[in-house]
């Protein structure tokens, strides 16, 4: 019941912080809406029994992300423009409403095999065991390696003065 | 009704919706980042409901999630560094004035 509960109120809240990211005219409160946004993700995350998730959601999305990102918007000084919707405001408005209609549909639809398993509390050491243990993610975690080698070269060699 | 599986999803499904409505109509390139980093959060949500309440004991979702975080993070960085550098070169982040590769 309290879990209900405290589904409904993230959930109200989530949306409404997700469409002031998109009306908002000033970029600087997106970016603040945006960070409201992971936060409540990261409460989603807890009441969905992802005590880890709900851990790195706050480290990488509100500690890193978020940061970078308003960062971004303090050195380009384009906050005085706002952020205007282009010409495609209305077909994009379709698309999206037309996108939702056929994702609820199917979801409506779709014969759900809920499983009546109590989930797994903690999680952590059953997820290092996921991806470190045997016939685990161990080959997907060595190319995440691989990939964010690449993103900071990657960062470095763009940001570069020439 | 209790909340279950289809509330969470349908949560998503509307988070992701907006997330591509902000993407497809925003001028800001900044913005358009934003919007993009709304819909992986919604992908994530629906990936941690899957896990909970189809295959609760293999969290093979909130692997998923991981990595997922993983790449929406490089993603943030690289994507950050091209729109510093067109800011750096042509002093707009409007997408629309951004059009030299356009025919």
């Amino acid at each position: 019941m309290v879990l209900d509960f405290v589904f409904w109120l993230l959930a109200i809240v989530s949306v409404g912080a997700a469409l002031a990211v998109v009306f908002l005219r000033d970029v600087f409160r997106a970016a603040l809406a945006l960070v409201l946004c992971f936060l409540i993700v990261a409460g989603l995350f807890i009441t969905l029994s992802a005590d880890f998730l709900a851990a790195v959601q706050v480290l990488i999305y509100i500690g890193g992300i978020s940061v970078l990102i308003v960062l971004a918007i303090m050195l380009t000084r384009d906050v005085q423009h706002g952020s205007p919707a282009n010409r495609l405001r209305i077909p994009a408005l379709i698309v999206a409403v037309l996108f939702f209609g056929v994702i609820a549909f199917a979801l409506v639809g779709t014969p759900w095999q809920i499983s009546t398993v109590p989930p797994t509390e903690p999680t952590t050491p059953a997820l290092a065991d996921k991806l470190l243990g045997e016939g685990g993610f161990i080959l997907p975690v060595e190319i995440a390696a691989v990939l964010l080698l690449a993103v900071m070269l990657g960062a470095i060699v763009l940001m570069r003065e020439k | 009704m209790s909340v279950g599986l289809e509330h969470y999803l349908i949560l998503s499904a509307v988070l992701f919706s907006i997330g591509l409505y902000g993407a497809l109509a925003k001028k800001n390139a900044i913005v358009i980042l934003m919007c993009i980093e709304i819909m992986l959060n919604a992908v994530n949500i629906a990936m941690a409901a899957f896990s909970r309440y189809i295959v609760p004991a293999l969290l093979t979702g909130q692997v998923f999630v991981i990595f997922i975080t993983v790449v929406a993070a490089a993603e943030v960085v690289i994507g950050l560094a091209i729109i510093m550098n067109i800011y750096r070169n042509r002093e707009t982040l409007e997408t629309d004035k951004i059009d030299l590769m356009k025919w």
